[in-house]
């Protein structure tokens, strides 16, 4: 206990003096878990299209992949990299929550049935009242359910949820106690072709409400706005490629640890913004507005606030059409204005 | 002069010395909690002590506002359970076929090589297989625990009968024991004390599984808290919840010591 408490400590000391920083700086850091989406990420590392954009704006950019997504969010909000992949609720309740003010510099995609919610031997929505639904708890997964029983005038006092790692749910399935899972691509695609199982709802449903992000440190992203730059700049060369080359996607298919017909079946159900101009569109609409508000209710409700938060605009988030919540404590902003820059042929 | 090695301590710098890694880590983490918190008053990674007493105090002593209960305690309630049912079992089974196969040889033959490879598989490695034997309640979690823990045991429990004189044995049945008569009154009396000291070096690895498997797929657990929490970075929560395990995980130890002491006082004379 001592140890890693001491370990800790030592740890935080030893990066104390970076974290928060926001003085100019020319070495950055970037962290990626695997999802479908952010797939190009590692394509963008293996291919070095984000060393030549880093070197054309004279910095450098590492990228780390983490196995284990919260893992990659904590560090980032701890302040150890400067920017990392994640949903919007994930940034709403992990760096925003925690006062890190952060900015989602690039709006990559939504989930568009990349979600589902699958009964054992039962064929429709509303049969899930009274089961015990696997999922892991307070994460998208759990959002997607709540605006899920809420379609059909259920709430969560209707069922019960059991926390279940993500890496097992698979598994889980199997067992004969499970009878309700709800869990994202490639589990997903694992557990619908079993016989038993109906998939009786999925996020093309909720269109746009889960979306995946690459978020920046907004005080490290305002000192350099070059790190901004190269990101998105090599973000949608990497768009422009993989759409029109199959070899590409097979390349991120592998990483991922599928092949290139898993890998695009993944890609159907997920929304991408191939282009900037997708990309601002959506972000500059006033839906996401509403979208925001119901995650951040969601959050509220459930506690991902923070103890001290008295309603669930106690962190404001900035969206193009309006501020949601509180305009002095905002911390969590959409920003199109790098994707702007690579819409007008400026970067 | 006296030599290093010689040098004992007098009871107060003794029991100054035992502090002294505690108050320096204490004192570690105030000061780089504070640097932390000046940098971001609401940063999570490395909370204020207070903030940790107001998580101490919403989590043990005051009611849930969803639930109604207390979650500490619930949470506790259901970590000991599982982790004490899952010993007491892991250590029945160890005693058991430890003590056949440390005595029959013919048990031993049949069954001694097949445990040593059964206790060398990793049972975070076969999680699937046992989701899919045990299913995902509590039965799956003891049984983990009892995967990790009892082949330990049963290897410990029959070396430790193959260690004891054999001259023991001999004398008894020269003396007319039986076989069940030696397990009685020559084997199980001397091993008993043994097994406390087995349960006591597993106890570790059945909090590891223990936590593993409430990570895994739960609703409540000691285990289940802090993987939940880990989501939105809560280690004002984190940090007491580790602490209390350390605790119980102490008391537990602790407190079989004792009943070995008070039961087996002839099994510790050798250590004071």
């Amino acid at each position: 206990m001592n140890k890693l408490k001491l370990l800790l400590v030592l740890a935080a000391l030893f990066t104390s003096q970076q974290s928060f920083a926001a003085e100019t700086k020319d070495k950055f850091s970037v962290c990626w878990s695997i999802y479908v989406g952010w797939m190009p990420w590692d394509y963008g590392d293996s291919s070095g299209i984000i060393k030549k954009w880093a070197d054309k704006y004279d910095i450098e950019i590492d990228v780390v992949q983490f196995n284990d997504y919260i893992e990659s969010i904590n560090q980032y909000t701890a302040g150890q990299f400067d920017a990392c992949t994640m949903t919007n609720m994930d940034a709403l309740t992990i760096p925003a929550a925690s006062f890190v003010d952060s900015t989602a510099l690039i709006v990559g995609d939504y989930s568009n049935g990349n979600d589902g919610i699958v009964l054992k031997d039962k064929k429709t929505l509303k049969d899930i009242k009274g089961q015990q639904v696997n999922l892991v708890e307070l994460s998208v997964s759990h959002y997607f359910l709540a605006r899920a029983l809420e379609s059909v005038g259920m709430t969560e006092r209707d069922i019960k949820v059991v926390n279940t790692s993500d890496a097992d749910i698979v598994a889980a399935y199997s067992s004969k106690d499970v009878t309700a899972v709800v869990t994202w691509n490639p589990a997903l695609s694992e557990i619908t072709p079993q016989p038993s199982a109906t998939e009786v709802y999925d996020s093309s449903k909720t269109p746009g409400e889960i979306l995946d992000l690459m978020v920046a440190n907004t005080e490290t992203l305002k000192a350099n706005p070059n790190f901004g730059k190269a990101l998105v700049g090599a973000w949608y060369e990497i768009m422009e490629k993989m759409q029109v080359d199959s070899k590409i996607r097979t390349e991120m298919a592998v990483a991922s640890g599928t092949d290139l017909a898993g890998y695009d079946a993944q890609l159907a159900t997920t929304k991408m913004f191939y282009t900037p101009k997708d990309a601002v569109t959506f972000t500059a609409d006033k839906q996401l507005a509403k979208t925001m508000e119901y995650v951040a209710k969601f959050s509220f409700k459930h506690g991902l606030l923070g103890e001290s938060a008295p309603d669930f605009g106690f962190i404001g988030i900035e969206t193009p059409a309006g501020i949601v919540g509180d305009k002095n404590n905002v911390q969590l902003r959409f920003d199109t204005s790098y994707m702007q820059m690579a819409l007008d042929g400026k970067l | 002069m006296k030599r290093l090695m010689n040098i004992e301590p007098s009871p107060a710098l003794r029991g100054f010395l035992t502090l002294l890694p505690f108050i320096l880590a204490l004192f570690a983490y105030s000061i780089a909690s504070e640097a932390r918190l000046a940098e971001n008053p609401h940063d999570k990674l490395l909370p204020s002590f207070t903030q940790i007493v107001d998580a101490v105090d919403r989590y043990a002593f005051t009611e849930n506002k969803r639930t109604g209960e207390y979650l500490l305690w619930q949470d506790t309630g259901a970590s000991l359970y599982r982790i004490g049912l899952g010993i007491t079992i892991s250590a029945i089974i160890g005693l058991f076929i430890g003590l056949c196969n440390g005595l029959l040889p013919i048990v031993r033959s049949g069954l001694s090589p097949f445990i040593t490879i059964i206790s060398l598989i990793p049972p975070m490695a076969i999680l699937p297989i046992l989701f899919i034997t045990f299913g995902l309640d509590e039965l799956a979690k003891v049984m983990l625990i009892i995967i990790g823990t009892a082949p330990v045991i049963i290897r410990d429990m029959q070396s430790q009968v193959m260690q004891l004189p054999k001259e023991q044995l001999i004398k008894a049945q020269t003396l007319g024991a039986s076989t069940w008569l030696v397990t009685l009154r020559v084997v199980l009396p001397q091993i008993m004390p043994r097994l406390l000291a087995s349960v006591r070096l597993t106890l570790g690895a059945a909090w590891l599984f223990l936590i593993a498997a409430e990570a895994i797929a739960a609703q409540e657990g000691l285990g289940y808290r802090i993987f939940l929490v880990r989501r939105y970075m809560s280690m004002d929560v984190i940090f007491p919840y580790v602490i209390w395990i350390t605790t119980l995980a102490f008391a537990m130890d602790f407190s079989l010591r004792k009943i070995s002491e008070v039961c087996f006082p002839w099994y510790h004379q050798g250590a004071k």
